[in-house]
């Protein structure tokens, strides 16, 4: 057994109703550790050979739930969700915080992968050593809040019933789909707890598509093993200590940003993009702080930051609105970016999507572009069944999302996610709509705007494998390799001390015995991840496949100068970005289509990828 | 001469409101227990019946001890100086008497099977209050308690603590939350 593990991955054919183990071996494990990283080995070694013709939200596709060898003994316990994505069509490493990935770990489990597809709905239960699949009718339809209540008092019964002499059973963690997954919403999250999300990938549409409500797990085991015990508290120590110093902690978490991201950076998305500057304090933190928190910090497993707080609408028509900060992603995308700026009315957006299971990012870009639309008359309130999604109106940003979520009307197109709606708008209304979606691949883009150069980089989401994913882009000098090691090894990025030199290696040696350092992470393994990502990405299909001449750059939009602010007028050089563009390919190992070289692919050890890509390169 | 001082016995100090969820408690008790991340090995545990109600579940030393006067085995004991309850791990027949007999529910079985487990107060110095003051929150701390009858009513299962803090949270919305 190798130390940090458990050596096991449950995997659950939801065709057939079977259950067995899969245990990757140890030179697998030690070349693609967990999370982002194993998935996208595994996907790769299952679908790569027919990847172009797998259908996303088909039977074919796998959903895989992974953990890392980290997870839990550094600060924050994250699980990586991940599939064939029915936004890229390629792979996105998808993860959030909660108690879901402890559990898992604690029932004996590194992961769970799930293929096929259950005739009606399912959840699956991970319990010690474990794992059966349970009729989930009474569950399909539920909101969030609903889910979460309702398995708790389910599965909490069945423990008892199960161990009677026990004590008082805890609550299990779970990682569940809303409506909007049930739906089969493009841009629907993997959701854990209220309003944690696996946002990026659309993930929560596969699970749908699967006929799969929720992963629940309880484990009572300890943490796995380690290969050096008497390194962990020293590590943990420092963990703690840098987190309960850092200067985030306890004051805004990241939420501040939806009001300095705006002033002061000019890349905070406003009104669909249309800007990136404002100076509305209404949205300042002091207004979530002083009205909306009852919860200054609020953590999940074992982080010592606490950068979430909890806020609740306490008066007026949003009343009884519950989410977390909102963070910065939130604020922007459920605020600046609908163009509402007041702290009610971004919890109530915040919460709706929440409680639908959307992806915070990804559908409120697809309803920012939704309203832009309204705004030029190119989709009527007709279109939108009644409702007017007019900038600020934060009622009617709710029910839009509901819309989405049902799928009703123009909802059912704007479901499709921001790329595809604007595929099938341009040629139903006979307009070019595509220059008003702000998305990379697919993937709804971030709230981090590059266009002053000063913020996220020109040539960042235009490049990535992940697409639009804020939080894997290259920050040069750093390659995007360097973003696969926090959602490989499965730990918080937040919760990770800064500013203690190689602690995530310490850490992987003292846990899994292994030595690696961070160069060889960049160079080899993580270099091995993007490569297999990007390989995909390329593959791409069915429905779409990516040009890297057309597609690898950003959207229209960010050719426009900024149009207020103190960066006024700033816009990227398109000329010049693409033959910085060049440079760029050269650097990742891809010829100058972009496409991975023979010679990188094999110095990785790639063969069956390079093979895979050859009839792209003719 | 001066009049002889009462000793007051430690106490962990809990202010649930004040909980972030972050179960460093959970994680300072295994690991001085266990010596390991054991969540449920824990004689502390977070219930999160409902999220943002976080309840850390711990044994209050009630000035009457029921759990103690329940065990068939004699396995149960308080210790003299700080008052916790003590288990003899050899004794102890995993019956579940003590469980019972407590109105809070509060001590679990080992998930290893063959043993209770219930807070023995660290010998005074109980390792989840001190992380939880470290990290700024002072949902627990140390304090101290006397025999009066206010401390026993923390013998209370998470279940009833949770019903008034999601109403204290969420107001109104709190009771649709959890009934």
């Amino acid at each position: 057994m190798i130390p940090g593990y458990n050596g096991k991955i449950a995997e659950v054919d939801l065709t057939t109703g079977k259950v067995s183990d899969f245990h990757p071996d140890e030179e697998t494990l030690k070349k693609y550790v967990g999370g982002r990283g194993l998935a996208t080995k595994i996907l790769w070694d299952r679908l790569g050979k027919r990847w172009a013709e797998v259908d996303p939200l088909g039977p074919e596709n796998l959903l895989t739930a992974f953990t890392g060898p980290l997870t839990g003994y550094i600060s924050g316990a994250r699980i990586c969700v991940s599939g064939k994505s029915p936004l890229s069509n390629g792979i996105v490493g998808s993860t959030a915080g909660g108690e879901f990935a402890l559990e898992l770990k604690c029932a004996g489990y590194d992961g769970v992968i799930v293929k096929g597809r259950s005739e009606t709905p399912v959840y699956i239960l991970v319990t010690d050593g474990h794992v059966e699949i349970r009729d989930a009718s009474k569950l399909w339809g539920f909101d969030g809040k609903e889910t979460i209540k309702a398995v708790n008092e389910e599965v909490r019964a069945l423990l008892k019933e199960r161990k009677p002499g026990f004590g008082l059973w805890k609550e299990p963690g779970l990682i569940y789909i809303g409506p909007s997954g049930e739906n089969m919403v493009r841009n629907a999250a993997v959701m854990q707890k209220w309003s944690h999300a696996c946002g990026y990938g659309g993930y929560g549409a596969v699970m749908g598509s699967k006929n799969l409500k929720a992963i629940v797990a309880k484990g009572t085991g300890p943490q796995p093993a380690v290969a050096y015990p008497d390194e962990m508290p020293k590590l943990w120590e420092m963990t703690k200590e840098a987190g309960f110093s850092g200067p985030q902690r306890n004051l805004w978490g990241t939420g501040a940003a939806g009001y300095s991201t705006g002033v002061e950076a000019s890349a905070e998305p406003v009104r669909n993009w249309q800007d990136e500057w404002h100076d509305e304090k209404s949205i300042g933190v002091i207004n979530f702080e002083t009205r909306n928190w009852v919860k200054r910090c609020w953590s999940d497993y074992g982080c010592t930051r606490a950068c979430l707080k909890l806020a609740v609408v306490k008066t007026g028509p949003f009343k009884g609105a519950i989410t977390d900060n909102p963070d910065y992603e939130l604020q922007a995308y459920c605020g600046a970016n609908l163009g509402i700026f007041d702290s009610d009315g971004v919890v109530y957006v915040s919460t709706v999507i929440d409680d639908l299971g959307l992806s915070g990012i990804n559908s409120a870009n697809t309803m920012g572009f939704a309203a832009e639309l309204y705004q030029r008359g190119i989709l009527t309130e007709e279109d939108f069944e009644g409702i007017k999604p007019v900038w600020g109106d934060a009622k009617a940003m709710g029910e839009l999302a509901w819309l989405i979520a049902e799928r009703r009307g123009i909802g059912d197109v704007l479901a499709e996610g921001t790329f595809r709606a604007a595929k099938a708008i341009s040629e139903t209304k006979g307009v070019d709509v595509m220059k008003y979606a702000v998305q990379f691949k697919g993937i709804e883009v971030g709230a981090h705007g590059i266009r002053t150069g000063k913020h996220f980089p020109y040539l960042g989401y235009a490049i990535s494998v992940q697409g639009g994913d804020h939080t894997s882009i290259p920050r040069p000098p750093m390659s995007e390799a360097r973003s696969t090691i926090g959602d490989t090894m499965v730990i918080c990025n937040m919760g990770t001390p800064r500013g203690v030199p190689d602690i995530i290696w310490r850490y992987m040696k003292a846990v899994t015995g292994w030595e690696m350092t961070q160069e060889d992470w960049i160079n080899v393994n993580g270099m091995r991840i993007i490569q297999i990502q990007r390989a995909v990405l390329l593959l791409g299909g069915p429905d779409v496949f990516w040009d890297p001449e057309k597609d690898d750059d950003n959207p229209e939009r960010w050719y426009d100068p900024l149009p207020s602010g103190p960066y006024k007028g700033l816009a990227p050089d398109r000329d010049e970005l693409m033959e910085q563009r060049k440079t760029a390919y050269a650097e990742m190992g891809w010829d100058e289509r972009g496409i991975p070289t023979s010679e990188e692919l094999n110095k990785l050890g790639l063969l069956d990828v390079d093979a895979a890509l050859k009839p792209l390169r003719r | 001469m001066s009049r002889p001082v009462r000793v007051m016995k430690p106490w962990v100090v809990r202010d649930y409101m004040k909980c972030s969820g972050c179960r460093l408690c959970e994680i300072a008790c295994s690991m001085k227990h266990e010596g390991r991340m054991w969540p449920e090995a824990s004689r502390v545990r977070v219930f999160m019946l409902v999220p943002g109600a976080e309840v850390p579940h711990l044994c209050t030393q009630c000035s009457d001890y029921p759990c103690v006067s329940s065990c068939p085995e004699g396995a149960l004991s308080v210790n003299d100086e700080t008052g916790a309850i003590i288990v003899e791990d050899e004794k102890c027949i995993s019956c579940g008497a003590c469980i019972r007999a407590c109105p809070g529910e509060v001590p679990h079985l080992h998930p290893e099977g063959d043993r209770v487990v219930i807070c023995d107060l660290c010998d005074g110095d109980p390792e989840c209050a001190k992380v939880c003051v470290e990290a700024g929150y002072r949902a627990l701390y140390k304090g101290t308690r006397t025999s009066s009858k206010n401390y026993d009513l923390y013998a209370i299962k998470p279940e009833e603590i949770t019903k008034n803090l999601v109403v204290n949270l969420y107001g109104e919305k709190g009771e649709e939350l959890y009934k």
